[in-house]
C-alpha cells in the first residue's frame, strides 16, 4: 500500500516533465452515441491525447466539470481534442445534456499501467 | 383501413378525454379561488387565444426529417389559415439546431409570415454559438440575467424562463438562484386570482430523470405559484405532447415542429426518432391555448400538422 501511494506521487510528480514527450505517441478515443460516452470511464497515461466523436444526430459538448477544457458545439462526426499532461481524475459532461458524465483518468509515468 | 380510421377516431377521442380530464379536475380546485376569479374579472371579455410553437430545429437534416424548413413552413401555413387570429404566439427555444446565423434567419423569415408577435425563450440549441451571444441579441434585449422576462396580456401574467444555461454535471434543466429571486419579486405584488403562465424550454416538472428531462431547481419555481389560482406551465424540449394537473398547476408540453423523440424510456436514448415518412406530419404539431374568463385551466389544443 505504502509502495503503491509512493509509486502514484513520484508518478504525478514526473508527469509534467514526461508529457512532451508521451504526447507524440499517445492517442486515446471516446465515442459519443446513444447520450453516452463510450468508454465512461478512461484510463491513460499522462501526455495522451483524447478526442471525443460525436455519433449522435445531436450536437453534444465535452465540458470538464472544473472547466479546465471545454469543446465547442460538436455535429454528428465532428471532433474534439484535449491533451492530459497531468496525472489525475478529470470529471466532464456534456454542457446541454449535463446527465450525459464521463471521467478521464491520466496516470503518471511511474505510477501507471505500462502497455 | 376501417381499423386504422377507427383507431384514428379512437386517438382523437383520447385527445378529448385528455382535454375534459383537464376540466373535471378544475371542479376539485378550491372553489374560493374560482368564485375569485370570477368575481374580478368581468364577463365581458370573452376570450383570448395564444399559440405555442416549439422546437423547431432549422438546420436539422438528419433522416428523422430531413426538411425542418418545411414542416415549419407547414406549421405557419396553419396558424395563417386559423380562423380567429391568435393574440401572440410563444416559442419555446431550440428554434435553431447549431445556433448559425442562417438558422435563425431562416427561422425568423418563416416564422414572421405569421404575422402575429412572438415571444421567445432559448433552448440549449440556440446557445451553442462560441460567444453565446446571437440568441440574446436577436430576441433576449429586454430580458434580464440570461434573458428571462415577464409581461400581460389579456389579464394573463406570463413569465419566460431560462432553464438551459449553467447546467451541473449528472444533473438537468436550471433556473439558478438569480432567476429564482427575480421571479419571487416579479410575483410578490400580484394577486392570487391573476392566472400564472410559466414558460420554459426544458420541463419544470420531471418527467424523466435518466434523460435529463426536467429542471433541478424547478420545485422552486412552482413553489412560489403555489398561491395562485390558476397556473399553467408551458413547455418544449421532449418533442412530444405529455400532460398533468397538480392542484392548480396544469403542466403541459409541445410537439416540435421539426422531429419525434421517443417515450420516455422507449429507446437507447432521447434522440430523434425515425418515424415512416408518412407518420412524420401525424407527430409534428402546434399548440393553441384559450383562456376563458371566469374558469380556472386554460384549454389547450394541440394540432398534429397531418392526421
Amino acid at each position: 500500500m505504502r509502495m503503491a501511494l509512493l509509486a502514484f506521487a513520484f508518478g504525478a510528480a514526473l508527469a509534467c516533465v514526461v508529457a512532451p514527450l508521451a504526447a507524440q505517441t499517445g492517442g486515446a478515443a471516446v465515442v459519443i452515441d446513444n447520450f453516452t460516452f463510450a468508454p465512461q470511464q478512461l484510463t491513460i497515461k499522462a501526455g495522451t491525447t483524447v478526442t471525443w466523436t460525436n455519433r449522435d444526430d445531436i450536437p453534444h459538448t465535452v465540458m470538464a466539470t472544473d472547466r479546465l477544457f471545454k469543446s465547442n458545439a460538436m455535429d454528428t462526426d465532428e471532433s474534439y481534442s484535449f491533451t492530459f499532461s497531468t496525472a489525475g481524475e478529470y470529471s466532464y459532461f456534456c454542457s446541454l445534456h449535463p446527465h450525459m458524465t464521463g471521467t478521464i483518468v491520466v496516470e503518471g509515468v511511474g505510477g501507471g499501467v505500462t502497455r | 383501413m376501417e381499423h386504422d380510421v377507427g383507431r384514428r377516431e379512437a386517438l382523437k377521442c383520447m385527445a378529448w378525454a385528455g382535454t375534459g380530464a383537464l376540466w373535471a379536475l378544475n371542479a376539485g380546485v378550491a372553489s374560493s379561488s374560482v368564485i375569485d376569479v370570477a368575481a374580478t374579472q368581468p364577463e365581458s371579455n370573452a376570450s383570448f387565444t395564444f399559440l405555442q410553437i416549439s422546437d423547431s430545429h432549422i438546420g436539422f437534416d438528419k433522416p428523422a426529417n430531413p426538411n425542418a424548413k418545411g414542416t415549419l413552413e407547414e406549421a405557419i401555413g396553419r396558424i395563417k389559415a386559423l380562423p380567429a387570429k391568435p393574440s401572440f404566439m410563444i416559442h419555446t427555444g431550440d428554434i435553431t439546431h447549431l445556433s448559425k446565423p442562417s438558422e435563425f434567419d431562416d427561422a425568423d423569415t418563416i416564422i414572421s409570415q405569421a404575422g402575429l408577435d412572438v415571444r421567445y425563450v432559448p433552448g440549449e440549441h440556440d446557445i451553442l454559438d462560441p460567444d453565446v451571444t446571437l440568441y440574446r441579441e436577436r430576441y433576449g434585449r429586454q430580458g434580464k440575467g440570461d434573458g428571462w422576462y415577464s409581461f400581460d396580456a389579456g389579464g394573463v401574467h406570463f413569465v419566460g424562463l431560462v432553464n438551459v444555461k449553467n447546467l451541473k454535471a449528472g444533473g438537468m434543466g436550471s433556473l439558478g438562484d438569480d432567476q429564482l429571486k427575480w421571479l419571487a419579486d416579479d410575483l410578490r405584488d400580484r394577486t392570487a386570482s391573476t392566472p400564472v403562465v410559466l414558460f420554459a424550454h426544458v420541463p419544470l416538472w420531471v418527467i424523466y430523470e435518466s434523460w435529463g428531462w426536467g429542471t433541478d431547481d424547478g420545485a422552486r419555481a412552482l413553489e412560489l405559484v403555489k398561491r395562485f389560482g390558476s397556473v399553467t406551465v408551458l413547455n418544449g424540449h421532449i418533442h412530444q405532447v405529455m400532460q398533468k394537473v397538480e392542484g392548480n398547476v396544469a403542466f403541459h408540453t409541445a410537439r416540435s415542429t421539426a422531429f419525434p423523440q421517443p417515450a420516455p424510456g422507449a429507446a437507447a436514448s432521447p434522440g430523434p426518432m425515425k418515424v415512416p415518412d408518412d407518420k412524420l406530419r401525424s407527430m409534428l404539431g402546434v399548440a393553441s391555448v384559450t383562456f376563458k374568463r371566469g374558469t380556472q385551466r386554460l384549454a389547450i389544443i394541440d394540432t398534429p400538422l397531418q392526421g
